[in-house]
């Protein structure tokens, strides 16, 4: 999890350095320039919308921690608290921005009476702790009336046993980033849609002496989203869920998928070293031609560039395709694994806390933080911000999804994480079996 | 009456200096007991517990951590791996420490720039020393294009990835990264040798090798136990180049156990389990330092301490 987030931080400042070093001639993007427009929308929303604060009501301290600390992001944000605060004179937002690590320890040493009121959430089982531990506020009644202009799968990840502890702002999915030229040098014209044509590219790039497929099996997580997709594929999201919340692993979806990365393996895609290699090996291998493609979340294409020799990356050559559809599988081929950021809502949150909520996540806010990469949109018509077609295609897919299952090892307890990380990365090291993968993870789950 | 003054004064001058002692023993014993024995009595009571870092200590499990221990695959790899690393040192790394000292001992031109080279692996840091040998064993780097430059090519492993490969690529590197401090540890032994009794020997007719054997040897005996005591102790906390280089893996054929017990408190959260594998790891060195105390050490020591009143 650590990988996770400290992965997504250095993607966002990355994206971040790359805005900034280009930026300067848009005047219109800069935050002062920006805020008087939305001071305005926010006054007029507060007019038309009666149930937000009234005019003459006591002052309120809102609380918000986030770990947005890159360029232009963090005045973003800073720019829309402060136009929410000139249309509500009565409310102070109090922002602390801290780094991602130092963000962590200072959220494991708050209680019922200290937890912030807004504050920076990856959903899923640490969300889950949190609202055990009695530190948030069910929001779910609160919402209601907004939360569907937000992306309906990734507001899920910030459900907890049917409650809404929070509101996702930024939320990509896991596909297959692949190098187009090779594809084209190995005699394929589209990317494949089924798993049976994917091994059949797979056959074809080695082949043409190509390496088809970079993982990091020192750092474990990569191939583990594979193989989730392969379990999502076969069982479908609905037993996915079963299997995550019963920790019964032991299923006919989790048996197969192991079946179909032997078969994987047997055609030995995998690069040179791959058994200990990093991601950032992994990235490397991709940004720098050598293999033909990764499976990997929409940071994909910055840490590749970063990784890569020459610092450029694979540019245009680079594409997107969603996981393929596995034949006689009772998932959704839209189904997909991802993962983002979002706010949770701390115990003793003010209602002003939620309608801030509301505000941020609006339509004029979101579409701001897409042009300016900050992260993928969940609000429901910021899409046409993003300029990249990969990142169109990402969020394509994530539109299209029904279906979104966090990264699992997110989703899950630390422990479990790791214990699904190990167990799966055996799999493709060669060191077990389908059916010793399922119950190593199901007696993990038995011991939490 | 005169007999009771000088009682009262010895009384007094005892009592000053116990307090004198005392003085000066508070601020370690302090240090001592607050980032020493306070997290070992810690780490025993989590131990106790299965916890995940937050909240209260609820779950009271009595010591199913440590039969999870040792009952873990993983755990025994770990313990052979440590006792493998120690076995390795003491074959080989000190018998090649040692010789080189021997060597380093003579006069010769350039000493102490050759003494200079072999200290500095020395002074890098584990972490550091872990991230350039990683970048050389990758797949066709420098290790592997330079056994290829030389006709060597049909040698190249997956120095990393190998399960059985693994421990020894790390023990070349451990070595390469401590085999200086031993040298200079057993030179220093070496140069503490008075001249005159080898040179006594050699006029008493023996030859180079048994003067070795039986003067150099025997005389240099204090250093070279110490400089075992360091590699045993060094080779049970082995940690920070494995972490760096492997984290434990290919399927932990690399574990040891500091890095098993890293892993379980701070990658998987089990603050229990991890405090279980703690309070093993520091039995193990705990009981190896008192027997070698005990057994080896003790010559050394005998008669060289100070005992206040003594």
């Amino acid at each position: 999890m650590v990988s996770m987030t400290g992965r997504l931080a250095s993607a966002v400042a990355v994206l971040a350095i790359a805005v900034s070093a280009c930026g300067g001639s848009a005047g219109s993007a800069s935050p002062s320039a920006a805020a008087p427009s939305q001071a305005a929308t926010a006054a007029a929303a507060a007019t038309t919308a009666p149930s937000a604060a009234s005019p003459a009501a006591a002052p309120v301290t809102i609380t918000w921690w986030h770990i947005t600390t890159g360029e232009p992001g963090k005045s973003d944000f800073q720019a829309i608290a402060d136009a929410y605060t000139a249309a509500h004179p009565n409310v102070k937002i109090e922002i602390t921005v801290l780094e991602n690590e130092a963000f962590k320890t200072k959220l494991s040493t708050v209680d019922a009476s200290s937890v912030p009121d807004l504050f920076q959430s990856w959903g899923g089982g640490t969300m889950a702790a949190q609202a055990d531990a009695g530190l948030l506020q069910d929001i779910t009644s609160a919402v209601a009336s907004w939360k569907d202009t937000i992306n309906p799968g990734a507001l899920s990840i910030y459900q907890y046993k049917g409650v809404q502890y929070g509101i996702p702002w930024d939320m990509g999915m896991i596909g297959f980033w692949y190098n187009k030229d090779l594809f084209a040098k190995a005699g394929i014209t589209a990317p494949p849609t089924t798993w049976d044509d994917y091994l059949a590219d797979i056959t074809k790039l080695k082949a043409a002496n190509i390496v088809p497929l970079a993982i990091a099996g020192k750092d474990k997580w990569p191939s583990m989203h594979l193989w989730t997709y392969l379990v999502l594929r076969n069982g479908g999201g609905q037993a996915l869920s079963q299997m995550i919340q019963s920790g019964n692993w032991n299923t006919d979806a989790c048996t197969k998928a192991g079946a179909a990365v032997q078969a994987l393996n047997a055609l030995n895609p995998y690069q040179p070293g791959y058994k200990s290699a990093t991601y950032n090996d992994e990235a490397a291998a991709v940004g720098n031609g050598k293999v033909a493609m990764e499976l990997m979340g929409q940071w994909a294409p910055s840490v590749e560039k970063d990784q890569s020799a020459n610092k450029t990356g694979l540019g245009d050559k680079l594409g997107w395709f969603a996981f393929p559809a596995v034949t006689g599988g009772a998932g959704a081929p839209t189904d997909g694994v991802g993962g983002g950021n979002g706010i949770a809502v701390g115990k003793n949150a003010p209602p002003e806390a939620i309608d801030f909520l509301k505000f941020f996540n609006n339509v004029e806010n979101q579409t701001k933080l897409n042009k300016d990469n900050v992260g993928l949109s969940t609000t429901v018509g910021t899409e046409s911000a993003i300029a990249d077609a990969n990142l169109q295609a990402v969020l394509a897919g994530r539109s299209q999804a029904k279906f979104m299952q966090l990264y699992l090892d997110q989703a899950t307890s630390p422990a479990m994480g790791s214990a699904i990380n190990d167990a799966t990365v055996a799999l493709f090291l060669g060191g077990s079996t389908p059916g010793t993968v399922c119950q190593a993870i199901t007696t993990a789950a038995a011991g939490q | 009456m005169m007999a009771a003054g000088q009682a009262d004064r010895t009384r007094s001058r005892r009592l000053r200096a116990r307090a004198l002692i005392l003085a000066f023993l508070v601020p370690a014993l302090a240090l001592y007991a607050v980032f020493v024995l306070f997290p070992i009595v810690q780490a025993a009571r989590f131990s106790l517990y299965k916890w995940n870092g937050l909240g209260a200590l609820t779950d009271f499990i009595g010591f199913r951590n440590y039969v999870t221990a040792f009952n873990s695959p993983v755990f025994v790899t770990s313990v052979s791996n440590n006792l493998l690393v120690i076995v390795l040192s003491l074959s080989i790394q000190i018998p090649f420490s040692l010789s080189l000292a021997v060597l380093l001992n003579r006069r010769f031109r350039g000493r102490s720039v050759f003494r200079l080279l072999f200290f500095l692996p020395y002074v890098l840091s584990e972490a550091v020393t872990g991230i350039v040998f990683s970048l050389m064993l990758r797949p066709g780097s420098l290790v592997d294009s330079g056994l290829g430059a030389v006709g060597l090519g049909s040698l190249v492993q997956d120095w990393l990835g190998d399960g059985t490969m693994v421990m020894i690529s790390l023990f070349v590197i451990i070595s390469w990264k401590y085999f200086g401090f031993h040298m200079i540890l057993l030179l220093a032994g070496l140069q503490g040798i008075p001249r005159e009794i080898e040179e006594a020997a050699l006029i008493d007719g023996a030859d180079r090798r048994r003067v070795f054997r039986y003067i150099t040897l025997p005389l240099l005996g204090p250093t070279l136990r110490v400089s075992v005591f360091l590699s045993i102790i060094g080779a049970l906390q082995l940690f920070d180049l494995v972490w760096v280089m492997t984290a434990g893996g290919p399927l932990n054929a690399s574990s040891t156990m500091a890095t098993g017990m890293f892993k379980a408190g701070f990658v998987a959260h089990q603050m229990g389990y991890g405090s279980a594998l703690a309070v093993v790891l520091f039995s193990f060195g705990l009981v190896v330092a008192l027997l070698y105390q005990r057994f080896v050490l003790r010559r050394d020591t005998d008669g060289a301490l100070t005992v206040y009143g003594g």
